[in-house]
């Protein structure tokens, strides 16, 4: 008998030439010059040209603002859809969750068409809404997913206890749903910094976000200093992973 | 070889990750018999079941069916069928399918398929449900599809895997029953798997008790509870009083500090022992004549049946006792034990024994930890030693941290006046402690031995 | 009181999240080209969307062609490497399983555009000349994962115990896989396959990285395409409406099939 560990051997080789090789890819290009020399030039260029810098600090900035707003908008939202006594219906959660099935452009460039109907000028005021508006059920899913499985008898304990059901909020509820948070800041803060598409949309191509100078390094064929830019995220995302629970990524799976 | 075995076993063993599950079992089994694998968990009894359906290869040794040696043999080419633990019956398939299932893959005539597992269905009783789903069945009803999937394919032997376990206990007595007429019926050969002694002691024609991948002991159900041959077996099946004992001579054996009369000979004389009373067979009495020991009632609870006693020996040691009728806490009781019903064994061990390492005069490498001792003048640094500690030379501590060693509490046994316990360490070692301390089963604890309690003698290549 | 705010609090953040939705859905029954301007009511930009007829509604069927070929290649592929694999993995022991657990989560932790450039520089450092075939290899690539993760819980899930049962009734290793293993997983493979299909759906930035320069437009890129010439071609705006709908009654249909499956358990 053939032992059934070995039938992940296909997908072994599969992620390590098409996830692994690719990743380590980014390191060799952004580590060498267009002739192909090892080379820190690029890096040092990031560090030393203060357009990258200011717009990777804007990226930032707009990705904390974003993922604190899609917090502090969706924890509620989340929390109401989980709770049986305010919310019974399954239908009010699938319409919270049906916005991450459709296509992101397609949603962005109909707010931005909203935005533009409105006479709103398109700026760093749009851009975060739009934002938000994109990322929002991104944040509310894995919080609803970890407050619905969320054992009740906590809670009632903390209640026997003498709690007040403002305590059993602070003290049981939110720290037992961190997990749930920690995933959704995972599933926004980092797409909100790669994007660019959307901030293009919602700007008119006015901020450009780290993404973008990814996306313009790469397209105009200056490959190196692209990949020392994308080279530049991979570190933050194993930053930032360390933060969250990398299982807890994994509650966009089970979806249906 | 006698023509009636139809599973020889013969030096099996098997290790998962360094830890020896199964450790040379040998034993064999008639034909048509019921015979029980009895333990506890992680004694190996499953793995044993499993290697025998063919799951598992031995690591050493052979299991012969009728005389050939199938262990090379895959699970679907053995006329062996298994009732799973928790039934696997196939959820996408109904009742009548997963009958069938068997049939179907040995391409039978769909009439005789039919005809096969309406008789089976028949058999466990289950006539009208062939078109129900498995999941709308109960735990019960599942319990009887699994069985007559597993016997319409007419197996050589039956292997069941603990297949009661799952249900509620008025549930498990009444499918016992059932279990003990379809072996009646098809005249298959039994192999049981189970936890539960009273289910072994139920319905086997012969029980064998596991414990730690080996064999403890192989008999009846009858030999197995009235003559225990260890502790081990004595504490696994029903209750019993376990005590420190001393055979005086043929006949004669010593323990609560009082000398009984037995029936066992051939241990010797002045023997350490250990003897096993059942507390159904500690009697009371108001002759004076016949009272062999005296006692004072502790506590007296009922149980159905029986009225469960403690009682307080006049020479300090705590013995249960079961009896019809109740006696009042506090009062003074004559006690008597029929010779009969005096189980002497032989005493496993008698003492800790290690082999280590001096490291210095004072300290001794053994079993992963570095111990002081006595000085020792006549060893120096780096000699081989073998040593031996008694077991209330070895001090248990609240805190893991707290030892030289930590390790769990494996398996207790109280012995009327101190509890005997078995330490599994970190590192996989046993270590034997009698303490008149409390401990559970699982409790970690640091491990630490008392120097002037190592006794050390260099060992001879 | 309580329910009253909390029920108003979830019906304004979902007037939020549809109000572009409404919006451009009540405008594609208008013939303007201009967005907000309402000209009466009107069924043109369907009819030009179908037809393929005026501006640009041919190249953008092309692109919806695309994006579902590639979809349905992608998911296929990745519903069979990834079954294959979920039970490989289930079947891994410690260190081992948590190293492909690991490897798994890495396309589903990167954002888009990692995945997209480093997939382009693959396909450059192997001077792959990139097209379709390096777009449904990349989609294999991110899709995967949720196959991997669809399939897992399924196989938590079985009764360990069910393969053996059928090697113990006689059947062999494949037909157990045919008979019993396969079915039992059906339900992962299917969800996964779905989950797989939308993630190629919507994705825009690793399809923009691997297409190459041969003209390649799935739905995502011709917007983009369309979105930086400034005008949105009016005829996106029936097909947003459609794909909307056929989304919800999606969702609606697997929802009311899981709440039925719920029921019976």
């Amino acid at each position: 008998m053939i032992k059934r560990s070995y039938w992940s051997l296909p997908y072994l080789i599969f992620m390590v030439m098409f996830v692994v090789l690719p990743l380590i890819l980014i390191a060799v290009y952004a580590f060498q010059d267009g002739s192909g020399h090892f080379t820190l030039a690029n890096i040092t260029r990031f560090f030393t040209d203060s357009d990258s810098l200011q717009t990777f600090a804007l990226s930032i900035e707009i990705a904390i603002e974003n993922t604190l707003i899609c917090i502090l908008l969706g924890y509620p939202a989340a929390w109401i859809l989980a709770n049986r006594k305010l919310n019974r219906s399954a239908v009010t959660v699938m319409l919270f969750i049906m916005p991450m099935w459709i296509n992101a452009l397609m949603r962005t460039l109909a707010t931005a068409e909203l935005f533009n109907m409105l006479g709103f000028t398109l700026g760093k005021g749009t851009l975060l809404f739009g934002m938000v508006y994109d990322y929002i059920p991104f944040m509310i899913y894995p919080i609803y997913n970890i407050l619905m499985k969320m054992d009740n008898s906590y809670a009632e304990a903390a209640e026997d206890l003498g709690a007040t059901p403002w305590k059993v909020f602070w003290k049981i509820t939110v720290p037992l749903s961190m997990p749930g948070v920690m995933s959704g800041v995972l599933m926004v803060f980092m797409p909100t910094v790669s994007t660019f598409a959307i901030s293009e949309f919602l700007t008119n191509n006015k901020i450009k976000l780290f993404g973008t100078i990814i996306q313009e390094n790469i397209n105009s064929s200056m490959w190196n200093y692209g990949a020392a830019l994308a080279f530049i995220m991979l570190l933050i995302i194993g930053i930032t992973s360390l933060f969250g629970d990398n299982k807890e990524t994994q509650a966009e799976g089970g979806l249906i | 070889m006698a023509k009636d075995y139809i599973i020889d076993i013969q030096h099996l063993s098997k290790s998962f990750g360094g830890v020896k599950v199964l450790d040379d079992i040998n034993f064999y089994i008639r034909k048509g018999e019921f015979i029980t694998l009895l333990g506890p968990s992680g004694c190996g009894k499953t793995t044993l079941l499993r290697q025998i359906a063919g799951f598992i290869a031995p690591d050493e040794g052979k299991i012969l069916l009728e005389g050939k040696d199938i262990s090379g043999i895959p699970p679907y080419e053995r006329p062996l069928n298994t009732v799973f633990q928790r039934y696997a019956l196939f959820p996408h398939l109904d009742v009548y399918d997963n009958i069938a299932f068997g049939l179907k893959l040995q391409k039978l005539a769909p009439e005789e398929i039919q005809k096969r597992v309406k008789k089976m269905l028949k058999m466990v009783s289950m006539t009208d449900y062939e078109d129900r789903s498995v999941d709308s069945l109960s735990g019960g009803q599942q319990q009887r599809v699994a069985i007559a999937r597993a016997l319409v394919n007419y197996p050589k032997v039956l292997l069941l895997d603990e297949p009661l376990a799952a249900l509620d206990l008025k549930m498990r007595k009444d499918m016992q029953l059932e279990l003990k007429e379809i072996h009646r019926k098809m005249g298959i050969t039994f192999i049981y798997v189970t936890h539960d002694q009273e289910e072994a002691l139920t319905l086997s024609d012969t029980i064998v008790v596991m414990n730690e991948g080996k064999i403890q002991q192989i008999g009846t159900p009858t030999d197995i509870y009235n003559e225990p041959v260890n502790c081990f077996v004595a504490d696994f099946i029903g209750e019993s009083n376990i005590l420190k004992g001393r055979m005086m001579r043929d006949r004669r054996v010593a323990f609560i500090k009082h000398e009984f009369d037995c029936v066992d000979e051939g241990f010797g004389e002045d023997v350490p022992v250990d003897v096993v009373v059942r507390p159904e067979d500690i009697y009371f009495t108001t002759d004076p004549a016949k009272c062999q020991f005296t006692a004072k009632v502790n506590s007296c609870i009922f149980k159905g049946v029986h009225y469960e006693m403690w009682v307080d020996t006049d020479t300090g040691y705590e013995l249960m006792i079961q009896d019809y009728d109740p006696y009042e806490v506090g009062s003074e009781v004559m006690l008597y034990i029929d010779p009969d019903d005096i189980q002497v064994m032989h005493k496993e061990r008698t003492r800790n024994v290690f082999d280590g390492k001096m490291v210095d005069e004072t300290h001794v490498e053994l079993i992963g930890g570095v111990f002081e001792c006595k000085a020792q003048a006549d060893l120096s640094a780096g000699d081989e030693v073998r040593a031996e500690i008694r077991f209330e030379d070895v001090d248990l501590l609240d805190h893991q941290e707290d030892g030289v060693i930590a390790g769990e509490v494996h398996f207790l046994l109280y012995k009327g006046d101190h509890y005997h316990l078995t330490i599994l360490t970190e590192e996989g070692d046993h270590i034997w402690v009698d303490t008149n301390d409390i401990w559970d089963k699982g409790d970690l604890v640091g491990i630490n031995f008392k120097p002037r309690g190592i006794k050390l003698t260099k060992k001879n290549d | 009181m309580k329910k009253v705010l909390a029920k108003a609090y979830l019906y304004l953040l979902l007037a939020m999240l549809y109000a572009p939705l409404l919006f451009i859905a009540i405008f594609s029954f208008t013939e303007s080209r201009v967005l907000g301007n309402w000209t009466g009511f009107s069924t043109k930009l369907y009819v030009n969307l179908f037809s393929g007829g005026m501006n640009g509604g041919s190249s953008l069927l092309a692109a919806v062609e695309n994006t579902l070929l590639i979809a349905l290649i992608s998911a296929a592929f990745a519903t069979l490497l990834g079954t294959v694999a979920a039970i490989g993995i289930y079947n891994l022991k410690g260190r081992k399983k948590a190293a492909m657990q690991f490897l798994n989560n890495i396309p589903m932790i990167n954002p888009d555009i990692i995945t997209g450039v480093s997939l382009f520089l693959l396909f450059v450092f192997l001077h792959v000349s990139q097209g379709y075939a390096t777009v449904v290899l990349a989609h294999i690539t991110f899709c995967t994962p949720y196959v991997v993760l669809s399939v897992m819980p399924r196989l938590a899930q079985m009764n360990p115990n069910i393969y053996e049962a059928a090697l113990d009734l006689g059947a062999t290793p494949a037909q157990a896989l045919r008979k019993v293993l396969i079915p039992e997983l059906r339900p992962g493979m299917i969800s996964g396959f779905i989950l797989a299909f939308t993630m190629s759906l919507d994705d825009f930035a690793v399809t923009f990285f691997t297409r190459g320069t041969i003209g390649l437009e799935t739905l995502s890129t011709y917007i983009y395409a369309d979105a930086r010439k400034g005008g949105l071609t009016p005829e996106l705006r029936p097909l947003m409406t459609i794909i909307f709908l056929i989304v919800l009654i999606l969702l609606v249909v697997m929802n009311m099939r899981r709440e039925k499956m719920n029921k019976t358990n």
